[in-house]
């Protein structure tokens, strides 16, 4: 682990929007094959920090290190260049549209003509969700409107992996699911890590946090609180430090071994 | 590891799913579709050729066609803006606008009398133009289609007022622009074009399956496919047959089919249907995704005018004039109701583009079968009302229940 160049690197990330100091100083370290969870109280700063990276709005000041590569990223589009992928909560799937026209939206296969290449599509949507093991979905031709919480998440995490991504952040991929369903979609983010990629997992219940978080982030107030590893910590420790947890560090860059 | 191989299948479809079980499930879970309306049809022509001895004839099943295939055009369009979840209002009107340019340019010692299908092709700009305009209001500043296009049925209803002025109808003498509605086909002509359309879809479907097939794919309801290769030639050979028995295949029908097959493939064939149908369903999902949806807006628009021009050509061909009046009385309702009547959902995202011409078909077979019976207007107002008020209730049903049936 030690001598393996982080995936993604953010150093001293700090944001504001007017008064508010949203991000104070913010570390965090991703490596390939691996789930980081993100912890934190409303209004900790999770998602300012999940958009920082996402580039929907950039960072006052810090540094983002991407495969040991400083990088600037100023929109969705950059993170996407660069294989960075986020499922946000509310999915932004089409329910109209099923699951293969879901999966290309945007990104069509389509020919000089413009005229879609649906067999391609399709192929690859099966391919990509037997990869994943997503086999409860019936039929990758019936509407989205149709599934179930756990399959839609399925499928908008498998979107996001489709295309060659390195890093995938779930935004509360579970907050709306039952036991069955939650169920489904941890399995489904251990297999991403399995695979090699980089899991970012932003989550209120720490049950999954520790069902499937190898390293867990803890924000409070907008600054690092802690970062724990799973094997060698408690929930009663992650719950402290979420909740009165003191920032870690005065300056420079912390690691793992804080708490 | 190892007991991984186990668990892999060759497809992750399953085998077969019968073309019945997927009826079934449409049903339950209100995607509908073009069954009410196609059933809904089809008892209309019964009864009216059981009731009437001129209804089920040659001619009047040729006049139908020329009867229906102005409000189809608008549909046409409007199937379009409904997909978006947008309306426009406009589109009556707009038509005027488009049968008056046309007939302006073809006015022979007007001083700008163009020949042949310019005043045509230049009305139709007008029309596309128009309807870029107005679908800049909604798509880049945010205004309400609604009122866009509301300002719009009240100001192009002026415009052409003012432009025809006092000096009462334009009469058009442009062949062109007359032949649009009142061109037959030979017979022979006729059995070429239901020919060469059979061909094209026969071989259309064949390619679709050979291309799936060399990627693997599984091809979906094989029966309910080859149901269709029978079934449609057949009925391009019945139409022929019928309407040659009269003047021959109107020019109007194939205007229908060409738009019917044209926009069929824009709408489920490109990207750009692709996208008409994400931003129609949610919005932000699709500008997340990357798609321009303000793009998509606009080109929408621009469809709904461009298919406003060409029911305007038309119905201006049809009374071989354009009078202050064009655009009037209920063609835009004729058109909206035709849409929707067809099954293409208010709300948004659910359609097709088909649902013009079988909701057109309902609406101007109506009409035609109560004229017969020497109905007055009002009561064909009162039937397509209750008509278009049990398919509006439908989709609402049916947009309910596939909210539900998420399991």
């Amino acid at each position: 682990m030690a001598d393996e160049t982080p995936l993604l690197e953010l150093r001293d990330i700090s944001k504001s929007f007017g008064s508010v100091q949203a991000l104070t100083d913010v570390d965090l370290v991703v490596h390939r094959g691996e789930v980081v969870a993100l912890v934190g109280d409303n209004g900790a700063g999770k998602s300012t920090l999940i958009k920082t990276i996402a580039g929907i709005h950039g960072a006052d000041s810090g540094e983002i290190i991407f495969e040991g590569e400083p990088v600037h990223i100023s929109g969705p589009k950059d993170a996407a260049h660069l294989g960075i992928e986020v499922v946000y909560q509310d999915l932004a799937l089409c329910d109209n549209l099923d699951v293969v026209q879901n999966m290309f939206l945007g990104r069509e296969s389509h020919d000089f003509f413009q005229r879609l290449n649906e067999p391609v599509m399709e192929r690859r949507t099966a391919e990509t969700l037997k990869t994943l093991r997503v086999t409860t979905i019936r039929s990758i031709r019936q509407a989205v409107a149709t599934l179930s919480g756990g399959q839609r998440q399925s499928v908008a995490v498998a979107r996001a992996v489709m295309w060659n991504s390195k890093l995938v952040i779930l935004d509360e991929p579970t907050a709306a699911l039952g036991v069955a369903q939650t169920e489904q979609v941890l399995e489904l983010v251990e297999r991403l890590a399995h695979q090699g990629l980089a899991v970012i997992l932003i989550s209120h219940n720490l049950h999954d946090v520790f069902a499937v978080g190898d390293k867990i982030f803890v924000l409070r107030l907008g600054r690092n609180a802690g970062v724990f590893d799973r094997k060698t910590t408690t929930q009663d420790a992650v719950v402290h430090a979420i909740t009165a947890g003191q920032p870690t560090k005065v300056s420079g860059i912390t690691d793992g071994a804080t708490a | 590891m190892t007991t991984e191989t186990v668990e892999v299948t060759p497809s992750v479809e399953p085998p077969f799913e019968s073309f019945g079980t997927r009826l079934w499930e449409n049903i339950k879970g209100g995607n509908l579709g073009s069954a009410p309306v196609a059933i809904g049809l089809t008892i209309i022509v019964i009864v009216f050729s059981l009731t009437a001895d001129n209804f089920f004839t040659p001619v009047n099943f040729n006049n139908i066609i020329t009867q229906m295939v102005g409000t189809t055009m608008l549909a046409f369009g409007v199937v379009f803006v409904l997909l978006l979840g947008e309306i426009d209002l406009s589109i009556a009107y707009l038509s005027g606008i488009a049968g008056l340019v046309a007939a302006e340019l073809q006015q022979p010692d007007s001083g700008h009398f163009l020949p042949g299908i310019w005043p045509i092709l230049i009305a139709l700009a007008v029309a596309v133009a128009i309807g870029a305009f107005q679908g800049s209001f909604v798509a880049l500043i945010g205004v309400p289609a609604f009122v866009v296009t509301l300002a719009g049925l009240l100001a192009w209803q002026g415009v052409i007022q003012v432009g025809i002025g006092s000096g009462g109808p334009i009469i058009i003498q442009n062949r062109w622009i007359n032949y649009t509605e009142s061109y037959f086909f030979s017979k022979d002509a006729g059995w070429l074009i239901a020919g060469l359309l059979s061909a094209a879809y026969v071989g259309g479907t064949a390619a679709s399956i050979l291309s799936q097939r060399r990627h693997g794919v599984t091809i979906r309801y094989p029966y309910f496919v080859a149901a269709k290769l029978i079934a449609i030639p057949a009925l391009a050979f019945l139409v022929v047959t019928i309407s040659n028995r009269d003047r021959g295949l109107p020019l109007a029908g194939l205007e229908i089919i060409f738009f019917l097959l044209f926009w069929t493939f824009i709408a489920k064939r490109t990207t750009f249907g692709r996208h008409v149908y994400a931003v129609g369903g949610n919005a932000e999902a699709a500008r997340r995704a990357g798609i321009s949806v303000a793009r998509i807006r606009i080109l929408v628009f621009m469809i709904s005018g461009f298919m406003a021009g060409v029911g305007g050509i038309v119905l201006a061909a049809n009374v071989r004039s354009v009078a202050p009046g064009q655009g009037g009385g209920t063609l835009l309702l004729d058109a909206i109701s035709a849409a929707v009547i067809g099954g293409t959902s208010l709300f948004g995202g659910r359609g097709n583009i088909r649902s013009a011409v079988l909701g057109a078909a309902v609406i101007a077979t109506i009409a035609n079968g109560l004229f017969i019976f020497q109905f007055s207007p009002g009561v064909i107002f009162i039937t397509t009302g209750c008509i278009l008020l049990f398919a509006v209730t439908l989709d609402t049903i049916a947009r309910k229940r596939q909210a539900k049936t998420g399991r």
